[in-house]
């Protein structure tokens, strides 16, 4: 029997007399039926926060459970797509409201009408457990499977053949009688289950050096970026979904602004992808929930996004989510806790903002699949400190959780320095256990190479104090070689020009050659020094210098025979004057 | 309308700016309703909280002479809504939409609820157009988008309010039989601010092509939260209805999120950071994300919010929060402000997120980004530079150096220092070009050679700035 409307404040709304009202059920309000969902129990009420404006609604409107929680629909039809904040497809969305969102639309999040090619993958009398692939259907390049809900297992009883289906087709019958379509239901905020969890021992590979080399992120991990305005934070979440090493990117824009969800919209189109020459956006999924959409879809929304990303995991599949940002999300769940009069903790947040925010970024991961396949979800999760101030709760509790932190500095970008992340203020706690994949798949003594870097970069920024009073005139040869080195490094290693075709993004491989091209130049630099050469014969040998600033915008494959060539020059260097 | 004749009486409690009514569970939320007083009165009022017990109505004047027996309380409208016309072009209206130029209240062509709806994210264009806003500072460093807010951040005592009537008078957007509008609505500015705009905005003939929505500082509060929304509902149906260029100017956030933790606090709602609301980001999101370019639709809505920060902090919150929706902002400097530099815009820290995409051939010039760039450096250049002169004496410098003292120098004194005068982005990059060749070319690092020839030593300062 339908609930009555007892009172609304915002968007929360009590209800009573909601007979069989479960915990995060969906329910619909009012005669314009509003999505909401019931987050608190309390005697015959219920407490509703509507995903929706409730500006019009009255006292004693009926409210109708659908007696599910909220859930996300899991099938071919998400990539190349963009939803709002519970996956409601927006173009769909304009169809039926025009440019201005309206309220109580009602679209179905995956297309009824479009066929997909089915491949079948089993036969009758085959056992399929749950999370295995009934199938395939390709979607663009990729191959998407058709996976067995997590829940469901038997043996088949019959299998449709090749051919092309709708997704509400049933391609499959288990013996007793369970019939499976191209999709099934997932409640967001429920991970999916897995076999195992494995260890984060491979990298997540961005192609950008200062990320790869100084604070890597794995595959399966989380990190956190803050975004101070004008840092470039766009900038490099677009670059690391583009030059990522993930099969599917799951974007989601939560409580950001239009025109910038716009940008996303227009550009991700036109990215190329490095990988297949197509758009980008055929393996990417967008979920935008701008500003000034509804804020408990924003609540929403991040746990719409990390779903999609667990079932194309699920699929065996490298996924990376980006969300941006947690902390407008943080904000969602401040003011709906304030809306229910919850008795606050720090910053007026409530006192489970850190219990939320870990459970959400615990569901990244590499795993064993249901399958037995290997997939993962790595998180980038971008964090707005108000007022720049990194000791506020949301980039706090992040930050105890997040196993990496790339800390994009305003400073650096008003410098020109991009990516603009404060190498000195970034880190990660995946160093140790990538060590080994590093000596196996990159160079034996990469580690300690990484580590004479990071020496060189730290000696660098302590002389650099020093000129700043003294000016550089008063430093001994050696350390003005470390000062010259260092800003190499900086300048010409730990920046990339993201528009330029080939320093874009940079295999392991390449940056460890050009750290080795540094290394030395340091080393024959202190050789000449220790042999009675001057600071003044290095600064002078400009094609030397040239030659390892230049290295960065050297191809891939021309890139060995070009160190080669440095290392030859490197030989006879500065012993002109010498 | 059965609704509109219901009225009801049993008030329970009067505090502050609210007031609650018990039996009226039928008023649906968000409602507009009049309340009238045992005196014949009659108040505005909205619908912030229904309950099957009582109903929380917040009253749009003050409280004082309302009683619990004598005062009913009538449904108008089920939400908050402004009759809108092209009629409305040359008016004058207090901050809910009521006329107060002396002259009868518009005939609407739609009624159209003042809380707006967002726009679809696909439905948005990407911003690319240029806005010429007439001064050099913000048209040149600073670029002003058709669809972007990009907030002036001020200071109390600081000129921001001769700069809003300054960019209304003179913004416009290039090429022909484009329609442009201002939207101009002022929260809680006192008398002497409201003849200033009013007077200015008749004496210039700005007002034939403007908007104005006035809530003085002694109207009631609450109507501040409605007066930048009654404001965006008029700005929304003359770009998207009538295709014209709207740019709406909002001044003063500040006195908007005051009001906003004022009701906040009569609601006794738990505060947040420095006891504004916690939905404060949300809030000003809602008014902010109102600019934008719709595909397929000719208008567009451009916002320039003003807000004048308290302490000159720009980690207060709302500063901070207006940084993390708008898409820049533009700097008033006390210290230009005092140097009797006019506008005084620190281009420094300012920016225009948007900016490379209304600029260069085509939009504004070919040059622009790389005369902008080469601006800014030499600026950033000779403030380091004078910084270190007050240390060691201008002696210390190389001629170089000097001449980079020179440049920052003319840079505030002609190039931001334009007062009154209407710039074309041509002329003001004219300017900079003549400021920019007193450095050798080599200096000119930043803008490429063919850039150089065709316009280095071309323009002489004297010719293009009357002294």
């Amino acid at each position: 029997m339908a609930g009555k409307i007892k009172k609304i404040a915002g968007p929360a709304v009590i209800v009573e007399s909601l007979d069989g009202a479960k915990m995060n059920d969906i329910v619909r309000v009012g005669k314009e039926q509003l999505v909401g969902e019931i987050i608190r129990l309390d005697g015959n009420e219920c407490f509703v926060q509507v995903y929706e404006d409730t500006n019009g609604l009255t006292v004693g409107e009926d409210v109708i459970s659908t007696n599910l929680p909220l859930a996300v629909e899991l099938g071919p039809g998400m990539l190349n797509g963009v939803f709002d904040g519970i996956q409601r497809p927006l173009d769909k969305i304009r169809e039926a409201s025009g440019d201005f969102i309206a309220r109580g639309v009602n679209v179905k999040s995956l297309s009824r009408e479009q066929k997909w090619d089915f491949t079948p993958g089993v036969k009758v009398g085959d056992q399929v457990e749950g999370g295995s692939s009934l199938g395939t259907v390709p979607e663009f390049s990729f191959t998407h499977k058709i996976l067995v809900p997590p829940t469901v297992s038997g043996k088949i009883k019959s299998i449709k053949p090749a051919g092309s289906y709708t997704i509400e087709e049933v391609v499959a019958t288990l013996e007793d009688g369970t019939e499976l379509k191209m999709y099934h239901n997932w409640a967001v905020r429920r991970a999916r289950p897995v076999t195992r969890k494995l260890d984060p021992n491979l990298p997540f590979l961005t192609g950008m050096r200062i990320l790869d080399v100084l604070c890597p992120l794995t595959a399966g991990g989380t990190a956190a970026i803050p975004g101070p305005f004008g840092s470039g934070k766009t900038v490099t979440q677009q670059s690391i979904a583009k030059y990522g090493n993930a099969d599917i990117v799951v974007y989601v824009g939560c409580g950001e602004r239009g025109n910038e969800m716009t940008d996303v919209l227009v550009e991700f189109p036109e990215l190329e992808d490095p990988k297949t020459g197509k758009p980008l956006m055929q393996r990417t999924i967008l979920l935008a929930n701008t500003s000034n959409m509804p804020v408990a879809a924003r609540e929403a929304s991040l746990y719409c996004g990390v779903t999609l990303a667990e079932y194309f995991r699920d699929q065996g599949y490298a996924v990376s989510m980006m969300a941006d940002s947690t902390s407008r999300w943080a904000e969602a769940l401040r003011e709906i806790a304030s809306r229910l009069q919850e008795m606050p903790a720090e910053e007026g947040y409530p006192p489970y903002l850190s219990s939320r925010l870990s459970a959400f970024y615990e569901r990244a991961g590499r795993v064993t699949t249901l399958a037995g396949d290997a997939g993962s979800v790595s998180v980038i999760g971008a964090v707005s400190p108000a007022g720049g101030d990194l000791s506020e709760p949301v980039t706090q509790s992040t930050l105890r959780i997040t196993g990496a932190f790339w800390a994009l500095d305003a400073s650096l970008a008003r410098a020109r320095h991009f990516p603009a992340i404060n190498w000195a203020g970034s880190y990660s706690l995946f160093i140790n256990v990538l060590e080994p994949w590093y000596r196996e798949n990159i160079a034996a003594d990469y580690p300690e190479k990484r580590k004479e870097l990071i020496v060189l970069l730290q000696r660098e920024a302590a002389l650099q104090e020093v000129v700043q009073l003294v000016g550089p005139d008063a430093l001994a040869d050696n350390e003005r070689l470390s000062l010259e080195v260092g800003r190499i490094i900086r300048e010409d290693f730990l920046q990339q020009n993201g528009y330029d075709k080939v320093d874009a993004s940079c295999s392991m491989e390449k940056a460890y050659g050009m750290i080795d091209m540094m290394l030395e130049l340091y080393k024959s630099g202190d050789k000449m020094l220790k042999s009675g050469g001057a600071i003044s014969d290095f600064l002078d040998d400009a094609a030397v210098i040239e030659k390892v600033g230049r290295a960065r915008f050297v191809p891939e494959a021309e890139f060995p025979a070009y160190k080669g060539e440095y290392m030859k020059m490197l030989e006879t260097a500065f012993k002109a004057k010498a | 309308m059965d609704l509109l004749k219901k009225e009801y009486s049993n008030v329970s409690y009067v505090s502050g700016p609210l007031l609650f009514l018990e039996g009226a569970k039928d008023l649906p939320y968000g409602a507009i309703v009049d309340i009238t007083d045992a005196g014949k009165r009659v108040r505005g009022g909205q619908v912030i909280e229904v309950s099957d017990s009582y109903t929380v109505l917040q009253v749009f004047e003050e409280t004082s002479g309302l009683d619990l027996a004598g005062t009913s309380v009538a449904l108008v409208e089920d939400v908050a809504r402004l009759g809108v016309s092209k009629e409305m072009i040359g008016r004058r209206f207090n901050g809910i939409g009521k006329p107060i130029d002396g002259l009868p209240p518009v005939v609407a062509e739609q009624r159209l609820p003042i809380n707006g709806s967002a726009i679809n994210p696909v439905s948005r264009e990407k911003p690319e157009e240029f806005i010429q806003t007439g001064i050099s500072s913000i048209d040149v460093n600073i670029t002003l988008v058709r669809g972007q807010k990009l907030p002036i951040f001020s200071g109390s005592g600081l000129p921001h309010n001769d700069l809003a009537l300054q960019i209304a008078r003179q913004a416009k957007v290039l090429g022909e039989g484009e329609g442009f509008a201002v939207v101009f609505a002022a929260m809680g500015i006192t008398q002497r601010e409201a003849s200033q705009f009013i007077t200015g905005f008749e004496e210039t003939g700005a007002l034939a092509r403007s908007v104005l929505f006035l809530n003085k500082a002694d109207d009631p509060t609450v109507e501040r939260l409605l007066t930048p929304r009654m404001a965006l509902t008029a700005a929304e149906y003359l770009a998207f209805e009538h295709g014209y260029h709207v740019l709406v100017i909002l001044t003063d956030l500040t006195n908007y999120c005051e009001a906003l933790r004022e009701i906040g606090g009569a609601r006794e709602e738990i505060p947040g950071r420095r006891g504004y609301p916690g939905y404060m980001y949300t809030d000003l999101a809602s008014l902010y994300e109102r600019a934008g370019v719709i595909k397929g639709k000719h208008g567009s809505v451009t916002q320039i919010p003003i807000l004048s920060m308290p302490g000159d902090d720009i980690t207060h919150p709302i500063p901070d929060l207006t940084g993390y929706i708008t898409e820049g902002q533009i700097f008033v400097a006390r210290n230009l402000a005092s140097a009797g530099i006019y506008p005084p815009i620190n281009v420094q820290p300012s920016l225009s997120r948007l900016m490379n995409n209304g600029i260069g051939k085509g939009k504004t010039r070919a040059d622009h980004k790389e005369v902008a760039d080469q601006l800014f450096a030499s600026y950033a250049r000779g403030m380091d530079l004078r910084r270190l002169v007050a240390i060691t004496g201008e002696d210390a410098l190389t001629d170089n150096d000097k001449k980079y003292l020179r440049f920052t120098d003319g840079f505030e004194k002609t190039f931001i220092n334009q007062g009154q005068v209407n710039r074309s982005i041509e002329d003001s990059l004219n300017i900079a070009w003549a400021l920019l060749s007193e450095f050798p070319r080599s200096e000119l690092k930043r803008i490429r050679k063919e850039y150089i020839d065709a316009n280095y030593g071309t323009q002489k300062l004297s010719e293009l700035v009357t002294a």
